[in-house]
């Protein structure tokens, strides 16, 4: 977002190593093709069920205390 | 008043196998509560008007009117498990949630605004519903400002997964009464804990142990255990720090929003180990213990486990037979762990060794698998019915995080979230500040199954289920059959109209022609049973006679 800059950028190269997991999921040699198919179909029909305007809506909820 | 328990004493019945996975344990789930079309709406009203829609609902469904109050005389916030009871002038007013319901809610609204609550609320007589108790023996409430479900009490945690997932079902069932209303505007429940903002709502469990375990002894056995439970039941969050500002990915939601090791408060410091001590059941014998550290799950998967490792390991605690190691400072340790995805990272021990989340994790379950092959719970045919899968599921879900995470993914909610997250930032090239991915977390616990981005990998199968929709759905209006809850829940559904409010400790009847309240006790979690009270509420379909023979007074007034 832009805005958040971080004060902590040493932080970010040890702690939080998504680049490690980030492959998506390894599996064996023959399905790999119809995996990566599968996530492409997944993202394709996530991207209609999204709401439209992803920045605004993520900053408008704000919650109240709770437990 | 009078003092009867329903169901007579029953022996060998009232007690559950030891030394395994079962145990009287229930959820609860505060929901966050968005409406995108009145951003500036007061969130205590909309959280009222989620409870008002549901009693819509089950106005329809039963003919008696399935809604009644709570009943707030056992309620006692402020003891304190180590054996004392904090001053009602040194309390938080958030922990003061033994107060009367309307005074209650509408005292947190006025302390959000009381312009709003003035312009909102329409309710001529004032008095909101801000409290349920359900057919199916759960409670439906404003808390502070989020709906709250408690579950009703159950045994196993095969049971928890079905009677949480239910709550998930009235929360829609509410959504969806709100959106036909042209007159008020549609609200957004999310299954998550926090608005990444700096605040968080939470997702509590509740274990019923005996009162004869001391204390120390569970903060000694549980933290560690606590401190790297996570992940295998972590719901995953996008950003780091408890308004979110730093960008990366987390196992837990909640992780960031602990302060401390010990404590009662629940929405301020919050401690790893809550000493809330509120039985809600005979008080010298039973003490509830309120786990305050969970994640709010919709992974049925995460969700038995993590019930049903906890219960484990309550039991090792009950038996003596805790693993002895101690983290060295557990808050510290609890975010490193969530911090740490590639799981990899270790805590150190206050005997000097370091060692991973997952290895502290095996540890548990070597010495939780050990004892229930002792006592005998664990056996696959001849066991209690539970704890065997519970070890297998636990055993393998530790070895798929190790070795197979693509199949981790299929039960662990970080995981899954983490898989879909990690597919947006290949495809897209967004770095994890990006809004989409935000959205995509946020969305994740939307409970909406066209919207929730959870439900549209079940419904790919791509998470695994524990319990069929089927088991949930009928859970949304049946009360387990093997707790009080089955007493609570058929009263009001059976004779709402005479029942002038509940809680878990008791039932209170207002009978046509009887001078006075009836007030029936249930401070036995495992007696009120379909077994012991089946029967009864079979012979009788009206108030009257069946508090007359379950109360043994002459029958009529």
């Amino acid at each position: 977002m832009a805005g958040q800059e971080q004060q902590q950028p040493q932080s970010r190269d040890t702690e939080v190593d998504e680049d490690v997991p980030a492959a998506p999921p390894a599996p064996a040699e023959g399905q790999a093709s119809a995996a990566t198919q599968g996530v492409d179909d997944l993202l394709d029909e996530i991207d209609g069920v999204l709401e439209s305007n992803a920045e605004e809506f993520v900053r408008a909820f704000v919650q109240k205390g709770g437990q | 008043m009078t003092s009867a328990v329903p169901g007579r004493p029953a022996g060998a019945s009232g007690a559950l196998p030891a030394g395994g996975a079962m145990r009287v344990m229930g959820s609860e789930t505060e929901y966050g509560i968005h409406a995108p079309s009145a951003p500036g709406a007061n969130a205590t009203m909309m959280s009222a008007r989620v409870i008002q829609a549901y009693a819509q609902v089950t106005r329809q469904r039963a003919a008696g009117g399935a809604e009644t109050r709570w009943d707030y005389t056992d309620e006692e916030p402020l003891h304190d498990a180590r054996g004392w009871t904090l001053e009602r002038s040194q309390a938080e007013p958030a922990q003061l949630t033994d107060q009367p319901p309307v005074l209650d809610a509408e005292a947190v609204a006025l302390a959000y605004g009381r312009q709003e609550l003035e312009s909102d609320g329409e309710d001529e007589s004032g008095t909101l519903l801000m409290n349920m108790v359900l057919g199916n023996g759960a409670r439906l409430y404003v808390d502070h400002a989020h709906p709250e479900y408690s579950s009703p009490e159950v045994t196993n945690p095969r049971a928890a997964v079905a009677w949480d997932a239910a709550g998930d079902l009235v929360a829609l069932a509410a959504v969806r009464r709100l959106a036909a209303d042209p007159e008020l505007p549609p609200v957004n429940l999310y299954k998550n804990n926090t608005d990444n903002k700096s605040v968080s709502y939470g997702s509590h469990e509740n274990y019923l142990m005996p009162r004869s375990v001391p204390f120390g002894d569970i903060v000694r056995g549980l933290t560690p255990f606590f401190v790297t439970r996570q992940i295998i039941c972590g719901a995953g969050r996008v950003g780091m720090k408890q308004d979110g500002s730093r960008p990366g990915y987390q196992i837990s939601q909640r992780a960031d929003f602990f302060e401390t090791e010990v404590g009662l408060e629940t929405t301020i410091r919050r401690p790893i180990i809550n000493t809330r001590d509120e039985p809600h059941a005979t008080a010298d014998k039973y003490r509830r213990l309120h786990v305050i550290i969970g994640d709010a799950n919709l992974s049925q998967a995460s969700n038995f486990l993590k019930f049903g490792t906890t219960a484990m390991v309550l039991s090792l605690i009950e038996a003596g037979l805790a693993p002895r190691l101690e983290v060295h400072e557990p808050v510290a340790a609890l975010q490193a762990v969530s911090h740490d995805t590639s799981l990899t990272a270790t805590v150190r021990l206050l005997d000097g060794r370091r060692i991973t989340a997952l290895d502290l994790q095996w540890i548990y379950y070597e010495a939780a698998a050990k004892h229930a092959q002792d006592t005998g719970v664990a056996d696959a045919v001849d066991g209690d019915g539970h704890t065997h899968e519970v070890l297998e599921r636990w055993s393998a879900t530790l070895t798929e995080l190790a070795g197979d995470r693509a199949a981790a993914a299929t039960s662990v909610e970080w995981l899954a979230k983490l898989s879909l997250l990690d597919g947006y930032r290949e495809r897209d090239g967004l770095d994890w500040g990006h809004a989409r991915l935000g959205l995509v977390d946020l969305q994740w616990a939307d409970i909406r199954p066209e919207k929730g981005l959870y439900y549209r990998l079940l419904a790919r199968d791509r998470m695994q289920r524990i319990v069929d929709d089927a088991v949930i759905q009928r859970a949304v209006t049946e009360p387990p059959s093997d707790t009080r809850a089955f007493f609570r829940g058929r009263c009001v559904s059976r004779f709402g109209a005479d029942v002038v409010g509940a809680s878990w400790d008791s039932v209170i009847f207002d009978v046509p022609g009887r001078g006075r309240l009836q007030r029936v006790p249930t401070r036995e979690p495992l007696r009120g049973t379909e077994a012991l009270t089946g029967g009864l509420f079979a012979r009788h379909r009206e108030a009257g006679p069946f508090l007359a023979e379950l109360l043994g007074l002459p029958p009529g007034s």
